[in-house]
């Protein structure tokens, strides 16, 4: 990624001592679309849940660096930089030493498909270590802790098969071309290496939950298959009709949106990790391993816009059938598969990240009312039928429920986007969705056999919209405002023009943006809203959540403002980390990313942004 | 239908039933996490690496298998004149016992999957072999295989008659 590595123009970084945590931009994603891992600039894997992206960890030194990890870096200090291969999810990590120079790849293998007449284990995580200057002694550390780090595992040598997991769940092998030994004390296998010029080792991680182990052979072989995986994934990304600026930035959000993408289900998750938190030794830690309805819209744009259709109609698919447990209601998310039960628990065991604790599993907001939902699942569906999709006669029967139900309760107040903790209120943005909502269902019954009464909706958008336009509008600050008869800042509002509820140039949505631009903006980035003055009933602080300020960009590219939006758009790429990866927040002053990481919504936001400039400017 | 006709239905019915509770444990062991012996599994990668069509002709030959062994317990029933649920489970813990400690041990020599402990994983070569007991699959893996054919023979004497 040399766009955000060029822009940011920042020293490599030097490797940090044992124990500390790295920045949470520090990390890079790889995956097989079935599980991800998060390697750290300095050769550890430091997270990664088994068998799914939702499961327990296998390794979480992320959240407590004796929690799991899988680490492969030279002995003597070193300087990293990293990138991945190209246009895909194999990460390669330089590692510069006085002595030499070695380049660690490690990606997840993904299996030759069901025609190959080898087996193949449910996932493999390898990673291949290779001299190309001088000399360096590399060290090995591969220490799994199941079940969020509170299991520490034996380990039996199985000859040349490697090294077996024991006392454990499922099956794990590390099979390896570097004589390790077992550090009882520390429940781990350890190893070093001098290795020169030209010389490669390999470390091949295997994984299997129900049945006996796979276990893949080394050498050429392994070669061959990170050479397969490389190629799965340029020929992946050779799908991207996009050819517009920021290109390599676009594709890095897709790729990292691919790697986010259940394979089996078709859902998109939010995040692969839990409990980063918003700022720095903060309590705001939540699990975002989970699909929310509200990423629907901006992810199933983005798979649309460059050209992913089989990825959206899949992901359209569990959207409209993994959420059948709650029809005609929907849960704000729901799990890969679809189960509505993602009751919250903290993980005391844990110290979190830089001591940011509570480390949460499971969402608490998951049965929240939040009234927006359905505005952004209507238009999901509209943007899919206006891309040549068809619905059946239990779909349009569904839809006909969502109206109904939205008919019911769009009156009520609601927790709105922001999950806010505090008592429900009548949200402006909660309100405008519900317009959405009724106004793409009426145009769905235009030319879909959709039960409604297409006047009832009609006149219910407009006694939705004159609500909003009298108490939702403030005359005083000349904008929307957060909830009905305050003067409060949303940055959520800028979406309204981007939903078609207000047009992008009309007075009262640039209103709206000054207003957001002169309370809203910190050092360049805007936050949701000010925390200070409207209670949302959660303790600690939070930075910069990231995709509003591409929703400010994308807001004024649709106005017109194409010079300021590219700036604005520029500046937020530079806050990418060195492989192209933003997070949920980015904080502010560093600029770095903070929260979970790397973040759907953020990466689909920019995509959305990206795209906005480029039609625009061609329009 | 002759005598000989009406015992080969009642062993084949029962042969069936004994063999789906015997799947039935395994299978719950696995889901449990007590094991990760499946022989289906093992029986199907005998034939091709593709994992689901392994499971389903695993279970194919598995179900025959089943149905060949209740020829075998009527015999061992019919040849010791007597029989009952306890019998039975006792013949099905010693059948469990002589596949842990020496059919399976002697898969990797026959499997042309099985990967083995000498020469490491190579070409097809790569499913981890069971061990000794079946030990690698899981240290209950003995117990619930044992169980398993247990319940498979107790089925059988129970409900097989001899004459």
């Amino acid at each position: 990624m040399a766009t955000a590595a060029a822009l940011r123009d920042e020293p490599a970084a030097q490797a940090a001592a044992p124990g500390d945590f790295p920045d949470i931009g520090d990390y890079a994603l790889i995956g097989n679309c079935r599980t991800a891992a998060l390697v750290s600039r300095f050769g550890a894997v430091e997270w990664m849940c088994v068998p799914n992206f939702s499961a327990e960890s296998i390794f979480a030194a992320i959240l407590d660096r004796d929690a799991g990890h899988f680490s492969v870096r030279p002995v003597e200090p070193f300087e990293a930089a990293r990138s991945y291969v190209g246009e895909t999810n194999v990460l390669e990590t330089t590692f510069r030493t006085a002595s030499g120079e070695a380049r660690l790849t490690d990606c997840m293998t993904l299996s030759p498909g069901e025609t190959g007449s080898a087996l193949y284990p449910q996932h493999e995580l390898l990673r291949k270590i290779e001299v190309v200057k001088g000399e360096l002694e590399v060290e090995i550390s591969f220490a799994p802790r199941p079940a969020y780090g509170r299991k520490r595992l034996g380990f039996a040598s199985r000859g040349k098969l490697g090294w077996q997991c024991t006392h454990c769940p499922y099956a794990a092998f590390l099979l390896a071309d570097v004589e390790l030994r077992h550090d009882a004390e520390q429940a781990r296998l350890v190893g070093r290496a001098t290795l020169r010029e030209g010389d490669v080792r390999w470390l091949s991680f295997v994984y299997d939950h129900y049945e006996a182990c796979i276990l893949l052979p080394l050498g050429d072989a392994a070669q061959g298959r990170i050479d397969r995986t490389i190629g799965w994934w340029r020929d992946w990304c050779a799908r991207c009709q996009y050819d517009g600026p920021y290109r390599a930035l676009v594709v890095r959000s897709i790729l990292a949106l691919k790697l986010m993408t259940a394979s089996n289900s078709g859902a998109v998750l939010a995040a692969p990790t839990t409990s980063l938190p918003e700022e720095q030794g903060g309590p705001r830690n939540w699990d975002y391993r989970f699909c929310w309805i509200r990423d629907s819209a901006l992810v199933l744009h983005a798979f649309l816009s460059l050209g992913f259709v089989e990825e959206a109609h899949a992901f359209l698919e569990w959207l409209l059938h993994a959420t059948r447990l709650t029809w005609q209601r929907f849960q704000v998310m729901y799990d890969l598969y679809g189960e509505t039960k993602l009751d919250e628990k903290e993980l005391r065991h844990l110290s979190g990240y830089r001591g940011a604790r509570p480390v949460r599993i499971g969402n608490a907001a998951h049965d929240q009312l939040q009234l927006d939902i359905y505005g952004e699942l209507m238009e999901t569906i509209y943007q899919y039928v206006q891309a040549g999709g068809t619905l059946d006669e239990t779909e349009c029967n569904m839809l006909a429920g969502v109206g109904r139900h939205v008919l019911r309760l769009w009156r009520e107040p609601d927790q709105g986007i922001w999950e806010t903790r505090s008592q429900p209120k009548h949200h402006t943005f909660s309100k405008a969705m519900c317009w959405v909502t009724l106004d793409r269902l009426r145009r769905l019954a235009g030319t879909h056999p959709i039960e409604v009464d297409c006047s009832h909706l009609a006149r219910e958008c407009e006694i939705i919209r004159a609500e909003i336009e009298s108490r939702g509008f403030h005359e005083g600050v000349s904008s929307y405002v957060a909830y009905y008869d305050g003067d409060e800042p949303d940055a959520s509002l800028l979406l309204l023009a981007r939903y078609g509820y207000a047009k992008p140039g009309e007075p009262r949505m640039q209103g709206t943006f000054e207003y957001i631009r002169k309370t809203l903006v910190q050092d360049k980035l805007i936050k949701r809203y000010r925390p200070e003055r409207s209670s949302d009933g959660i303790h600690g602080g939070e930075n910069a959540f990231a995709p509003c300020s591409f929703w400010a960009v994308e807001y004024l590219a649709n106005a017109g403002d194409h010079e300021r939006a590219k700036r604005g758009f520029e500046r937020l790429c530079t806050y990418a980390n060195d492989v192209g990866l933003f997070g949920e927040e980015i904080e502010w002053t560093t600029h770095k990313p903070m929260g979970n990481f790397p973040q759907a919504f953020t990466h689909v936001s920019l995509i959305s942004a990206a795209i906005a400039l480029y039609e625009r400017k061609t329009a | 239908m002759t005598q000989t006709g009406n015992e080969i239905i009642i062993i084949l019915i029962w042969g069936f039933a004994a063999t789906a509770a015997l799947s039935g444990v395994m299978f719950a062991a696995q889901r449990l996490g007590y094991s990760r012996l499946s022989l289906p599994f093992l029986i199907g990668t005998m034939f091709t690496g593709e994992r689901s069509s392994a499971n389903a002709a695993g279970l194919l030959v598995y179900l025959m298998g089943g149905w060949l062994f209740a020829f075998v317990y009527y015999f061992v029933f019919a040849s010791i004149g007597r029989t009952g649920w306890w019998l039975g489970a006792l013949l099905g813990a010693a059948h469990g016992f002589v596949l842990l400690v020496m059919a399976l041990p002697l898969l990797p020599h026959l499997h042309p999957r099985m990967a083995s402990e000498y020469e490491g994983p190579g070409g097809d070569r790569t499913l981890q072999p069971p061990g000794f007991l079946a030990l690698n699959y899981g240290y209950r893996t003995p117990l619930t295989t044992i169980l398993a054919h247990a319940v498979y023979g107790a089925i059988l004497g129970a409900q097989l008659a001899v004459t």
